[in-house]
């Protein structure tokens, strides 16, 4: 095995004799051992593109908890917080009860569609740039670079006989690793409970149990997953990428290998050119290969294995610019557009490519070739997700804007369903529940429609009896009221008005209101 | 099934000499993480036998290094949740039952654990709903006859009524007046009873009840038939009726009364869950 690529120069490109470690041609059987990648670092726009998304989700990630948004002082003053203990979800100016789930529900429906949409427009856009596992990856290869080196020196390392020097680079590697994965565990504890007083007290070693196993729980995942399995993650255990293979179609962008323009391989002698062989654009120098964290050979075509992370269109643009070739012979472009060009290269499948098909005299690409045109998104599947998307989230945001803070539950007495009282009259207890969900407290008003002789009292209290009561209602909490209804004997009317009313519930600060009809039992007739 | 070993020719592997019908079963070795998981739970089965009780001997088992038993935990648990009531409990000793009711969580308290109380001492005569039945009074009602008032509930949990061996029980007794009164004078004052709430058609038995429950009545029950809680005596002129309002169930109750008895459950139960009772019954409504 070389120990490193043996590098060939000419043309001034590297060229790298190399394998794909997960060659779709030798693709390994099942009880083979891991074959270990070491992807070389690539520059480039879509590079650039994955730091700002690496920055821009971690940001996000480690920093929401620490954001502090005052709702007074009945509610918890964080801007994001999942407080299962109390049975609140608060997100920045909204929050969620428990029975108000269904707005999670809502948004898990958006994420669904968004996949779809995604997935049909850009292909595996997730697994390539926000998946958290590609994103980790990427972090714990910085770190990895950082002390061992790139690729090579790597490769190296990993085959040299243990040294002082290894040991040392081992072992500072796999602490930042676990140091890391201490700060991805730490930081997702804190959305569960007041971000600085659980700080404090995590370190002080008196914060809960659980946080301390949650936190060991995801130190050896985001360890293991992100050091140690990497892409055999995506390959082996996620089942994301097989369903999104199911919503590509031909007109979805994937990370592609123009071979139309590409084949046959040259190695780009100039000697070889001048005496007359028609070669390709690609030179042969696997500069995709190497910079691939999924250890595949682009070139080979679409591979499950492929996160259509985009470094090797990085790696292979690169070296298009040295040899002064036109970028793009590794580039995202559609089924379509691919077999459309192919076939101008192959006279409609009717021979081998023939590179000078699709190249002009100058050695330009023909005119005669398809591009992707952002109008190709604009298609029905996309349109009908792009709607479904929108739909849901426009009934998400006027239901929530529309939703009332206040809620009324009625739980009628059943033992005893009602009860005759000295005077002959009819008594029948309910449970209130005023659930007041602001974090402010509201004056209330509680008052009986329908059965016009009944009055009402609340237990325990000092109000007279009445057909209204007033209640004080705690800011944020559900605030239960025993309170009984009498009617008084010989009352005459129909079923309905003798054995159905409603609670009428106003709340005089905020200016909202809520009915709850309910029955009223054990009325005597003739 | 055949011993029939051989090397498949597909993918090259030995197979276990099990065949069914054709299909063999291929030899290949079980994934290193599941062995390796398979020998880390047979080590972890060995220790937790040996920390744990895990092996039945003839009459016990074996206790475990770490002496842990599930039963300790739970008289642990109840001692300690115990201890959380202690406070509440030392508060509704020391204090009146006006003071008790004021309190907002101590009310809660009290309601919380007289009711569990109530569900497994009274319900039996009571109900379950505290509703009652004939003979058994209802207590979510108004009508009280020995008084509906904290204190007075309380004097009835104590001591019970008609409950011999508690020298203070609320005691009275109806006399039996069929064998004072003649037949039709005991219907005809059931007629003058049952008119106070329902009106009777028999003028001539009311006029003649009137005279009768005068001579006879009125002592305990009062002349405006109102009762009086301090004898226990009913109120006759309410909706409320222990053993039934027709004119012959009256009758009845004039000729051989039924007396109902309650325990006295002060020395049973204690002070503090008399107290919490009484606070439960006060608030099931008809509390005065």
């Amino acid at each position: 095995m070389n120990i490193q690529d043996k590098v060939l120069h000419n043309n001034e490109i590297d060229r790298v004799e190399v394998e794909a470690v997960n060659s779709a041609q030798m693709r390994q059987p099942l009880y083979a051992a891991r074959k270990k990648i070491f992807p070389k670092r690539a520059t480039g726009t879509f590079r650039r593109f994955k730091w700002l998304v690496m920055f821009v989700t971690l940001a996000i990630y480690y920093l929401t908890p620490w954001i502090r948004w005052d709702r007074g002082p009945f509610a918890p003053d964080q801007a994001v917080l999942l407080d299962i203990a109390n049975r609140r979800f608060y997100f920045f100016m909204i929050e969620i009860w428990p029975q108000e789930f269904y707005y999670i529900a809502g948004l898990l429906v958006m994420a669904g569609f968004g996949l779809f949409l995604v997935t049909s427009v850009v292909g595996r856009a997730w697994c390539g740039y926000t998946c958290p596992q590609t994103v980790w990856v990427d972090l714990f290869l910085v770190v990895e670079r950082a002390i061992e080196g790139d690729r090579n020196a790597r490769m190296k390392l990993d085959s040299a006989s243990w040294s002082v020097n290894k040991l040392v680079k081992r072992v500072s590697k796999h602490a930042i690793w676990l140091l890391i994965g201490v700060l991805t565990g730490g930081a997702w504890i804190f959305y569960f409970a007041d971000a600085p007083t659980l700080f404090d007290s995590f370190v002080h070693g008196d914060a809960p149990e659980i946080a301390y196993i949650t936190v060991a729980i995801l130190t050896i995942t985001t360890y293991v997953f992100g050091g140690l399995m990497r892409e055999q993650v995506c390959t082996y255990m996620c089942p994301w990428p097989r369903i999104q293979a199911a919503m590509l179609d031909e007109n979805s962008l994937t990370v592609t290998y123009n071979d139309w323009r590409g084949e046959p391989r040259t190695h780009g002698s100039k000697k070889a050119l001048a005496a007359g062989v028609v070669g390709g654009d690609c030179v042969d120098c696997n500069a995709c290969v190497v910079v691939c964290p999924m250890g595949i050979d682009i070139r080979q075509g679409q591979q499950l294995e492929c996160i259509t992370c985009a470094l090797c269109i990085d790696a292979c643009d690169g070296v298009m610019d040295k040899i002064g070739k036109e970028r793009g012979l590794i580039s995202y472009a559609t089924l379509a557009d691919y077999q459309s060009n192919m076939a101008l290269a192959t006279v409609n499948n009717t021979q081998a490519i023939n590179p000078k098909l699709v190249h002009g005299t100058d050695g330009k690409l023909s005119s005669a070739i398809e591009h992707f045109h952002i109008k190709k998104m604009f298609r029905p599947r996309v349109l009908i997700y792009t709607g479904a998307f929108a739909a849901v989230g426009i009934g998400l945001l006027v239901t929530l804007l529309s939703r009332d803070r206040l809620e009324l539950n009625v739980l009628k007495d059943r033992n005893p369903q009602f009860v005759k009282l000295s005077d002959g009259s009819i008594r029948n207890g309910y449970t209130i529940k005023i659930l007041n969900m602001v974090p402010v407290k509201r004056e209330m008003e509680l008052s009986l429609d329908g059965l016009n002789d009944a009055t009402m009292v609340v237990e325990p209290s000092d109000q007279p009896e009445g057909r209204t009561l007033k209640f004080s209602v705690e800011p944020d909490q559900a605030s239960p009221f025993k309170v009984f209804v009498r009617l008084p004997p010989q009352v005459k009317g129909s079923d309905d008005e003798l054995e159905k009313f409603s609670f009428v519930l106003k709340d005089h600060t905020l200016g909202e209101s809520d009915v709850y009809n309910a029955n009223f039992d054990g009325v005597e007739r003739e | 099934m055949m011993d029939d070993k051989h090397i498949d020719e597909v993918t090259g592997v030995s197979t276990t000499g099990h065949e069914w019908d054709g299909i063999r079963e291929l030899n290949n070795p079980m994934p290193r993480w599941w062995v390796l998981t398979f020998y880390a739970c047979i080590i972890w089965a060995l220790i937790y036998s040996i920390a744990y009780p895990a092996w039945p001997m003839l009459t016990t088992t074996t206790k475990g290094w770490l002496g842990y038993s599930s039963r300790v935990d739970v008289r642990t648990e109840l001692a300690n949740a115990e201890l959380l009531k202690a406070d509440y409990r030392q508060a509704i000793a020391d204090k009146p039952l006006a003071d008790i009711v004021a309190d907002e969580n101590l009310r809660t308290f009290a309601i919380s654990a007289g009711g569990a109380a109530f569900k497994v001492n009274c319900i039996q005569c009571h109900g379950t709903g505290a509703q009652g039945s004939a003979g058994y009074p209802n207590l979510n009602d108004d009508d009280w006859l020995w008084g509906g008032k904290l204190d007075d509930i309380h004097t009835t949990l104590n001591h019970g009524v008609r409950y011999a061996s508690d020298a203070d029980t609320r005691v009275s007794e109806m006399p039996k007046f069929g064998d004072i009164l003649k037949p039709e004078e005991i219907n005809h004052v059931a007629t003058f009873v049952a008119n106070l709430t329902t009106p009777q058609t028999d003028a001539a038995a009311v006029t003649a009840g009137t005279e009768i429950y005068a001579q006879n009545c009125a002592a305990c029950h009062g002349d405006d038939a109102k009762g009086n809680k301090e004898l226990g005596s009913p109120n006759l002129g309410d909706a409320v009726w222990l053993y039934g309002s027709s004119v012959e169930q009256i009758a009845a109750q004039i000729r051989a009364p039924k007396q109902g008895a309650m325990p006295a459950w002060g020395a049973r139960l204690g002070d503090v869950a008399i107290k919490e009772l009484t606070v439960f019954v006060h608030s099931l409504g008809g509390g005065e």
